[in-house]
């Protein structure tokens, strides 16, 4: 027992988990975990990447029949919201890392929230219900009958929508996951959890964050801004 | 010493031919194919019996005879590393490149295959002759004469395959796959399917029948008279339209078909593809993924207006309008 | 607790505090985050998911006696191939290893206190209990018939049978399975202990953390196939059914993608387990450590790009074929070399044959045929007439039973002394090890041959003709089934009523054997410094206690 109080009395920092040697240690694990989670990430979406790259390169009519049927307005909209939301996120982790008071590192934090739950309200009441309204929703409905135009193609329209749909609803679901995460974060910080010694669950949901974001940026292309849309093109 | 070697031989045989290790070997390729088998086995049998072997006697050799006795030490030695390392390389290379050569020797059909067309579908077989005979679950063929199957699928993924042949292709929906032998021996051979697709799979089995050049233009002429594939395949060209665009001359809206089997085409897009069955099929179905230059893409699709066995009589038809027979892809 | 180093030679079993009495309750296991009592958990659910995997097999191999099918209509008989291959594959095989010694030993093994996320690991055992729960409800719902493999469009489109509660019990299973390797990687990477080297790691953490790679890198893979599918059944609009555009094909790309290295991450730990047993049993450093260290990366890298020897009759282009071909040639070579190096291990050793060494020498000598049987899968003009027989049935299931779950079972017979504090009756255990060798062979190798005779797998009858093949492999069936019950009671015989094992009963190097048995929850009396290279046996005094 005396050396369970030997190890007591020399103060670890406060969230120290005791499988680890020191704090130093446990930042690291914690970092190579989530970039370990990461890459599993990475090969999830890359399964539905690839699939779609492959479809489009043998049926790009149909697909850039389909990009355009998006909302080009609202999606570089919703890309310059998450951009702002990894640099509020950012700057939470940035005043942790720097002593600021926890109303600062919250209001930073909320206001990624913020970005956001608007993010996936853009997408949702105006992107995807047009869709709905409009009869591009991938099924049943797919509106086939009121686009003649599409001719032979229309199978593959509806393919690119399946795609669509399926790969920004993962990323929404991520993004959900993600507004979760920091409404933990927003406790642990009212609650008095972390300083500058020790911000690491901070740090390591930016992770995460920053790769949601990045996530979207390579979806917004490849999605909406296929075929072009200017004369000429 | 030489009567024991007999008497073992002859035991050997009796019990080989109780349990016979292979299915008859019935076409141009099963004899290669059977001699790849047999060396991999003897490779495989001689690796397994030289590593038990080595094992079983350090087994006896090292075995530990007392209880604190302690093992001699050895180190690794690098030129056994690489002995093993390289010879089972090589060993390795040399299998592929046999079994490779094989295997493209025998992926182009040869130039005067008979056609025959298979569709799978849950649960059966169905083969059409182009002289017209249609089959289920059963294929009467000729000897010596190759034989090239296009085979499609109605529904799910089937798999075509003939033992004795040692061939198997996939039936898949919505694409034409191909496989060809050359039968050699007459006889009665087994046919499964080889896709696992569904409850009956294990009864979607039937039988190739291998017929002498006599036998055969027999059955061929007897039985029901059918019209041949292209005879039917000419009815549907008329009865879905087809030949009001495609004009012979291509004074039409859509260009001629004559004598564009088997060619090269440039497509509008800028690829050239030579014209085969997949292409018709294609140009069936999704008419502006191979529109032509010259002519306006205003074809209509046929999907879901004809059948698989439909669209081989069409496939029939065009290539019976001549060109050249294609070398195999 | 008086001062350590006085009581480390004494070890008291009665009033030895370990990491099995140090709490009681069911709350106490429920709620652990001790690695060891997951290990143990994991170890629970798994043998239960076994034996409904292994009934099935059970019924299958009663019904094959017949041609026309003995007991089951050919709808049951679908169901349970399917059952057999999903429960092994996914809910026994590729997290045994893994989950149960993998638990237990990593954080041992390297001298840690834990695993780096004990929390996220007992996560993963619930996650994993979740995902046999769907299964099971599947089961009970009649179960599917899409065999593991789930190809569409049967499965998508035409299979009357619940798909996609399977999918979602694989996909949930899938993220333990992540969660696990994560976590692995994480603690071998961060966590050893003070001397710990790479190359002083045991072969048991290098093969666990090659197979941890594959955890990482192909479930994800897995996962949206399985998602993709399920949409696909669930909306009736997709990327694989022809008749909207969609390519059956591309699933199969996608889910050999990650069901090759699958077969890897079921054979990799195995390995590893054979590495220290071989040592162990020849009381010798194991021969050519950097050969054996490195193959196990060099199987872990290779397997992603192997896929394609799935595919080699679905039309597939002759030059993919061919590469193809030649990639699944070479990752034959580093098995190989593992396979040369145990073997030269025994040579000048001290070999003593507990049952744990019966099964690591039963292993290399079937897992010898297995992998050399795997050549004829590779090399494309044989795997034409092959696949899709009953000759790849026997070939993979001499890698993965008489492979990888002799290793298993060697591994579980090695380390039970460690982990119960107990020791079982050796001498049922080298006859039970010795009926599963044999009931193994007569199961499986008459596959080899019916398969070359053209018997198609996956067939609940068959030609009349195969019926004398059929009847020795489920004669054999039979035997194996009673080498496989036979464990089970003299094990659980001896958490009770078993001797007291001691520290380290097989006098073994590696850091499990110098702390208790069953350990104390923080592994170690005093956090271990390692100066030893590891199996350093031939310098050493017999540590036998």
């Amino acid at each position: 027992m005396s050396e369970m109080a030997a190890h007591d009395a020399h103060a670890h920092p406060p969230g120290f988990a005791h499988q680890f040697e020191d704090a130093a240690q446990q930042k690291d694990a914690g970092t190579l975990g989530m970039w370990a989670f990461l890459v599993t990430e990475i090969l999830f979406f890359g399964g539905m990447f690839t699939a779609y790259i492959i479809y489009r390169s043998l049926h790009l009519e149909g697909f850039i029949l389909g990009s355009h049927l998006l909302l080009v307005k609202f999606g570089a909209t919703n890309t310059a919201v998450l951009i702002c939301s990894s640099l509020t996120m950012a700057l939470a982790i940035r005043s942790a890392q720097t002593g600021k008071s926890k109303g600062t590192i919250i209001w930073w934090l909320i206001l990624t929230m913020i970005l956001g739950a608007l993010f996936l309200a853009l997408k949702f009441t105006f992107e995807w219900r047009t869709d709905y309204l409009e009869h591009t929703v991938p099924g049943a409905f797919f509106g086939f009958e009121n686009r003649p135009e599409w001719g032979a193609n229309a199978p593959y329209v509806q393919m690119f929508m399946c795609f669509y749909f399926f790969m920004t609803g993962l990323h929404a679901l991520h993004m959900v996951i993600g507004l979760g995460i920091l409404t933990v974060l927003v406790v642990m910080t009212a609650r008095g959890r972390f300083s500058s010694e020790y911000y690491t669950p901070l740090e390591i949901s930016g992770l995460y964050w920053h790769f949601v974001d990045i996530v979207w940026i390579f979806l917004f292309p490849l999605l909406y801004l296929i075929g072009g849309r200017y004369p000429g093109s | 010493m030489i009567g024991l070697a007999q008497t073992g031989l002859r035991f050997a045989s009796t019990v080989l031919a109780f349990v016979p290790f292979q299915p008859p070997s019935a076409s141009s390729m099963s004899g290669d194919v059977d001699e790849l088998y047999y060396l991999l086995s003897g490779i495989t049998i001689f690796f397994s019996v030289l590593i038990f072997s080595i094992i079983f006697y350090f087994m006896v050799k090292y075995r530990r005879r007392s209880e604190n006795e302690v093992a001699a030490e050895t180190h690794t030695s690098m030129v056994l590393e690489l002995t093993w390392t390289i010879i089972p390389s090589l060993i390795c290379v040399g299998l592929f490149v046999w079994s490779s050569a094989i295997y493209v020797k025998n992926s182009r059909p040869p130039a005067k295959s008979t056609e025959i067309f298979v569709i799978g579908k849950q649960w059966m077989w169905h083969l059409q002759h182009p002289e017209g005979p249609r089959e289920i679950n059963e294929l009467h063929i000729p000897v010596d004469v190759p034989v090239r199957l296009t085979i499609t699928s109605q529904d799910v993924i089937h798999g075509f395959y003939v033992p004795a042949f040692r061939v198997k292709k996939d039936a898949l929906p919505g694409r034409y796959t191909e496989l060809w032998f050359e039968p050699t021996e007459v006889g009665t051979y087994h046919l499964f399917c080889t896709e696992y697709c569904g409850t009956n799979h294990s009864e979607m089995i039937g039988w190739v029948y291998v017929m002498s050049a006599k036998d055969y233009a027999a059955w061929l002429a007897g039985g029901e008279k059918t019209e041949s594939m292209a005879q039917q395949g000419e009815r549907l060209f008329t009865q879905y339209g087809c030949v009001e665009c495609h004009v012979a001359g291509g004074t039409g809206r859509a260009p001629s078909l004559v004598g564009l089997y088997g060619q090269p085409e440039k497509l509008a897009s800028g690829e050239t593809r030579v014209v085969d069955e997949t292409l018709i099929r294609q140009a069936i179905l999704v008419p502006n993924s191979v529109h032509v230059p010259n002519y306006q893409p205003v074809m209509p699709t046929y999907q879901g207006q004809l059948s698989e066995e439909q669209i081989l009589d069409l496939v029939a038809y065009v290539k019976s309008l001549g060109g050249e027979e294609r070398n195999g892809k | 607790m008086s001062t350590a180093i006085a009581d480390i030679h004494h070890d008291p079993v009665e009033s030895n505090v370990n990491y099995l009495n140090a709490s009681y309750g069911i709350k106490s296991w429920l709620f652990t985050v001790d690695h060891k009592r997951i290990g143990l958990m994991y170890l629970a659910v798994l043998t239960f998911m076994f034996m409904i995997g292994g009934i099935a097999a059970t019924l299958m191999r009663l019904n094959l006696v017949e041609p026309q099918g003995a007991l089951l209509e050919p709808e049951t008989y679908n169901k349970l191939f399917s059952t057999h291959g999903i429960i092994m594959v996914f809910f026994f095989l590729v997290p045994s290893i893994p989950a149960t010694l993998g638990n237990f030993l990593i954080p041992i093994m390297i001298g840690a206190r834990d695993v780096a996320f004990p929390k996220l690991n007992l996560l993963s055992w619930y996650v994993f209990v979740t995902g046999c729960l769907f299964a099971l409800v599947a089961l009970l719902s009649g179960g599917v018939d899409t065999g593991w493999t789930f190809y569409p469009p049967y499965s998508s489109l035409y299979s009357h049978t619940p798909v996609v509660i399977m999918a979602l019990g694989i996909f949930i299973a899938g993220f333990s399975s992540i969660l696990t390797g994560l976590n692995f990687v994480v603690t071998i990477h961060k966590m050893r202990a003070p001397g710990m080297t790479w190359f002083r790691l045991p072969l048991f953490i290098w093969a666990m953390y090659a197979t941890s790679l594959i955890f990482i890198l192909g479930t994800p893979v897995i996962a949206i196939t399985l998602f993709l599918l399920g949409l696909e059944r669930l909306f009736h609009v997709g990327i694989f059914d022809p008749a909207i555009g969609g390519d059956p094909l591309l699933f199969q790309h996608l889910f050999w993608f990650y069901s090759h290295p699958a077969v890897y991450i079921m054979i990799l730990p195995s390995m590893g387990v054979i590495s220290e047993l071989i040592t162990a049993f020849s009381r010798k450093k194991i021969f050519g450590y950097s050969f054996v260290a490195f193959s196990s990366l060099a199987i872990a890298v290779i397997s992603f790009i192997v896929w394609g020897h799935h595919m080699f009759v679905t039309g597939q282009s002759v030059y993919a074929g061919l590469v193809f071909s030649v990639l699944s040639f070479i990752v034959a070579i580093p098995s190989a070399i593992k396979v040369f190096n145990w073997t030269a291990t025994l040579y000048k050793g001290s070999i003593s044959y507990q049952a744990p060494m019966l099964y690591a020498l039963g292993f290399i000598g079937l897992f010898t045929i297995g992998g050399l049987t795997g050549l004829f899968l590779a090399s494309l003009a044989t795997d034409v007439h092959l696949n899709g027989t009953y000759f790849v049935v026997a070939h993979f299931h001499y890698i993965m039973v008489g492979g990888a779950l002799m290793g298993y079972l060697g591994g579980l017979h090695f380390w039970w002394p460690k982990i119960t504090g107990r020791l079982y009756p050796d001498m049922w255990a080298r006859i039970a090890a010795g009926i599963v060798f044999i009931g193994f062979n007569l199961t499986f190798f008459p596959q080899f041959v019916v398969g070359y005779l053209g018997m198609p797998r996956r067939y609940a009858v068959y030609p009349a003709e195969f019926q004398f093949l059929n009847v020795m492999s489920s004669a054999g069936a039979s035997v194996l089934a009673v080498g496989y019950a036979i464990p089970l009671v003299y094990l659980i015989w001896s958490m009770r009523y078993g001797p007291p094992a001691g520290r380290n009963p097989w006098g073994a190097k590696g850091l499990e054997w110098t702390t208790l048995s069953p350990p104390p929850t923080e592994n170690f009396e005093v956090p271990p410094i390692v100066t030893e290279e590891p199996y350093s046996y031939a310098t050493a005094e017999a540590t036998h206690v």
